[in-house]
């Protein structure tokens, strides 16, 4: 029998946590293999590792949700079996996923009350909701349907929800993916202040600066075994890849000879009604892009982002054919897939259900988007092969890992999701690629991967737009970079000169003395 | 102990076939449990039910000609419910198909007219189910409206219209005041495949139904749009297609095939029109489209099944006076289980043991 208190620098205490060679095994496969991990409380503990590393079975197995086939678990010493998420929530262990549980039709204050035991009126609840909103610093309005709120929003709910449930411990599975510098340093606001209130935060993340300047320690899975624990402020966030990956992570860099041709995309002035009564109205949008050139936008989430995604894409159509022009031809009046067959491509935001149906095969997926435009389609009839090609292809070209030739989508890991949906795109070469938030819940190499792809298809003459709220990303691959606030978009900077504090200031609305407009193009 | 319903990464392709059979089992025992209550020795009964009509060659044509208007009305609304939309009036399409059709049969009987009536009976009948069914559809898709109160709604209108026109303008004269339209003329009347047998010329058409149906769902973008829209209508916005036009589509269709079923089982087997004309046909087709996992040849097996449940409860009720409307009791029981077994699909049952006890011992 193993000890439940090995030695460790804190003698005379039990950790909060601790698992001693938690294993999962599914048929062959080994998610999580023999993991000994121990969390203290008072502390921000980082949780490190690739996708398919084993850090969500790990942290599903901690919150209940997945039973181990081998391994202890030990909660403030004593011997924990948990019978699933409530006995954990019981115990003082609450999780904030990265994928939100949210019905949204139901009011903030009506989701929150799901997930709670319901032991109090809604009224109190409604009050404590408020009041916990408040004490922490997430402002909420309870009487808000949630399908109109931000992706920030929609977190805030998350965490609230689970802060009223007075955890000691809390998980969080990638806070900040969906968030701006400004919102995450809120969120780290509110993480330190549950860590000087006695609480434990075990925390998934990708962004190692972050890791860095927040936690006390880190944690690093590779291929369902852990790797290190380390103390992160003492590495350096290259030594931290390294670990993660087991290999020096790539740089991404611009092919060289890139040569900025043709505008491509403009949009003039376009305006666009909300479709839903709280959505935003996009004002006098518009830019030029050139072939060969990456405009990155900016901007806190819903600030009509998904709606410029929907009017260039065709989902929503523009009054004036005018306002979009797509490789010379006006197409503000054309479906989506008369769009696609003038050479335009799209990835969205979300990618289950949107960028793919979760339950049909890739192969499938494949057709969804390349029905239009590629020999997929004979006189109305599918050809199979040409779909499992598409497949193939993307999968060697883009490294998609995946359990068989043709699984469903909804199986696939975000990364290897998302590596599927850029590369069933971007293998179609098209002439104007639309992309809202490649990297979004990505991992470090899938990340790298898909922004080399992005500036691998400019050199090659595309011209790119690129919805971020990850302002490094956009640093780091886009040739200019615009601001989105309350439907308007601002003038584009050269990304050289677009600072943070500049950036910053723009998604908070303010404009930019004196203005810097800037058409000419870094190369 | 506990139970919990596990979510499984995929869909599970064994479990999607075997589920059926399972449902079918536990139909069946609850079914002997009724029967022991009736007072009637299970065994015997489920063997008038399941057995004795697989044993003489007149019940299986009879199998046949019951299964084939249940198959080819499940087809269609396989073809709604995989597009996530909800046709529950096939009932009434299945009706004015058989009404529109016999209109023909009516206003030409006695005269002399040529082979081309009945090909028009069915054209009119089919005709005439897509429109009625285009009424919920065109309802859902302007204004909103659900269309499953609006055709299941217009089932008791189509019932109504039936009843008027056989004892009011279309009544046999000659009838002795039965309501019921004169006995169509030979022109007007769906030919038997076999002289002297049961099967008729509806059998062939539905099998070549199931066919198209297949390879629609299976090979063409049109089935897939169909299957997108219903599993995912954002991505399916996002593909490129159009929900309100398919609604429109897979409505016009499901009726146009209840129709067609209405107008053959009007010409065919029954040979004149009167109220009364459908046991329930677009109602159990329902079950047939879930029980055959809205795949068209499951379809066509689970046609078979519940027609084989109609035959055997007449027998039952001749051989053991079983009432006829445990036939309905057992179709309800059985797309119970068949809707609850469908959970096993996407979820495994895990028990999970307390392993606390146990682990007070070694800790």
């Amino acid at each position: 029998m193993l000890d439940p208190t090995p030695s460790n620098p804190r003698t005379g205490q039990t950790p909060l946590l601790q698992t001693i060679g938690l294993t999962k095994r599914y048929g062959d496969f080994l998610a999580n293999d023999s993991i000994d991990i121990e969390i203290w409380p008072q502390e921000i503990h980082a949780l490190l590792g690739e996708n398919g590393a084993g850090k969500s079975t790990l942290v599903k197995t901690i919150y209940g949700l997945i039973q181990p086939s081998e391994g202890e678990m030990f909660w403030q010493g004593q011997r924990m079996v948990l019978s699933g998420p409530h006995d954990a929530r019981a115990r003082g262990i609450g999780m904030v996923f990265q994928h939100f549980s949210l019905f949204d039709n139901l009011t903030v204050a009506e989701n929150v009350a799901l997930g709670l035991d319901g032991k109090e009126s809604f009224k109190d609840m409604s009050a404590r909701l408020e009041e916990v909103s408040r004490i922490y610093g997430l402002p909420l309005d309870p009487k808000r349907e949630v399908w109109q709120l931000s992706v920030g929003e929609r977190q805030r709910i998350e965490i609230v929800r689970v802060l009223m449930q007075n955890p000691k411990f809390l998980i969080l599975d990638e806070p900040t993916a969906v968030l701006t510098p400004q919102e995450a340093d809120q969120l780290f606001v509110v993480l330190e202040r549950l860590r000087s209130e006695g609480r434990a935060v075990l925390y998934i993340s990708h962004k190692l600066e972050e890791v860095k300047r927040l936690c006390d320690t880190a944690t690093i899975l590779r291929g369902g075994r852990k790797v290190s624990t380390c103390i992160p402020r003492s590495e350096t966030a290259a030594s931290l890849a390294r670990m993660m990956v087991g290999a020096e992570i790539k740089q991404v860099k611009a092919p060289a000879g890139r040569r900025i041709t043709v505008p491509r995309l403009l949009v003039n002035e376009l305006n666009l009604e909300p479709d839903e009564p709280h959505g935003v109205r996009l004002q006098n949008i518009s830019f030029e892009l050139k072939g060969g050139e990456i405009l990155g936008i900016a901007g806190v989430a819903g600030n009509g982002q998904d709606e410029l995604f929907a009017a260039l894409s065709g989902e929503r159509l523009a009054k004036d054919p005018g306002t979009i022009v797509i490789d010379g031809q006006a197409a503000g009046h054309l479906s989506i897939t008369a769009r696609r067959k003038l050479g335009a491509a799209f990835v969205p935001e979300e990618r289950l259900g949107h960028g793919t149906a979760p339950r049909m095969r890739l192969s499938e997926n494949a057709l969804l988007t390349g029905h239009a435009a590629s020999g997929m389609v004979q006189h109305g009839f599918i050809n199979t092969a040409a779909t499992l090609s598409t497949v193939d292809r993307t999968t060697a070209a883009f490294d998609v890992r995946k359990a068989k030739r043709d699984p469903e989508a909804g199986s696939l890991s975000g990364g290897n999701l998302q590596k599927f949906i850029v590369g069933r795109e971007i293998l179609r070469n098209p002439v104007v690629l639309v992309v809202s938030q490649p990297t979004w819940g990505v991992d470090a190499g899938a990340a790298a991967v898909i922004r080399q792809a992005l500036l691998d298809l400019a050199a090659e003459g595309c011209a790119i737009l690129v919805t971020s709220q990850d302002l490094d990303e956009l640093a780091e691959i886009a040739d200019r970079i615009a601001v989105m606030f309350h439907g308007h978009l601002s003038e584009s900077l050269i990304t050289a000169d677009a600072s943070r504090e500049k950036l910053g200031l723009l998604m908070g609305g303010s404009s930019l003395t004196p203005k810097e407009p800037a058409d000419a193009v870094g190369a | 102990m506990q139970l919990v319903l596990e979510k499984r990464a995929e869909r599970s392709t064994a479990i999607a076939l075997i589920s059926p059979l399972i449902a079918i089992g536990l139909t069946v025992v609850t079914m002997s449990i009724l029967f022991v209550l009736l007072g009637k020795n299970p065994l015997a009964a489920l063997a008038v039910y399941f057995i004795t009509p697989l044993t003489d060659g007149y019940s299986l044509q009879e199998i046949a000609v019951k299964a084939a208007p249940l198959v080819m009305i499940a087809i269609g609304l396989s073809l709604c419910y995989l597009a996530n939309v909800w046709n529950i009036g096939a009932e009434g399409q299945f009706l004015v198909g058989a009404v529109a059709g016999s209109w023909l049969a009516v206003v030409t009987h006695g005269s002399d007219a040529g082979p081309w009536v009945l090909p028009s009976m069915l054209l009119f009948g089919a005709a005439a189910g897509a429109l009625y069914a285009l009424i919920p559809a065109i309802c859902k898709v302007r204004f909103g409206a659900s269309e499953i109160l609006v055709s299941l709604m217009l089932v008791y209108v189509a019932e109504l219209l039936l009843d008027y026109l056989v004892r009011g303008p279309w009544r046999d004269p000659a009838g002795f005041n039965f309501p019921t339209t004169a006995e169509f003329d030979p022109v007007a009347t769906v030919p038997l495949l076999i002289e002297g047998g049961r099967l008729h010329l509806g059998v062939a058409i539905t099998l070549l139904v199931v066919a198209g149906a297949a390879v629609l769902l299976g090979r063409t973008i049109k089935g897939f749009e169909i299957r997108v829209v219903g599993a995912a209508p954002r991505a399916a916005r996002f593909g490129g297609f159009k929900s309100n036009q398919l609604i429109l589509l897979t409505f016009a269709i499901s009726g146009a095939l209840a129709g067609l079923a209405g107008i053959i089982e009007v010409a065919g087997p029954i040979g004149h029109l009167q109220p009364g004309i459908s046991p329930g046909y677009g109602f159990t087709a329902i079950i047939v489209a879930f029980l055959g996992r809205l795949n068209p040849v499951g379809i066509l097996i689970a046609g078979l099944f519940l027609a084989l449940t109609f035959i055997g409860g007449e027998q039952a009720q001749i051989a053991m006076k079983i009432p006829l409307d445990m036939t309905k009791v057992f179709q309800g029981i059985l797309l119970f289980y068949v809707l609850a077994c469908d959970s096993l699909i996407l979820y495994r049952i895990r028990l999970i043991m307390p392993q606390r006890k146990a682990a007070d011992g070694t800790a």
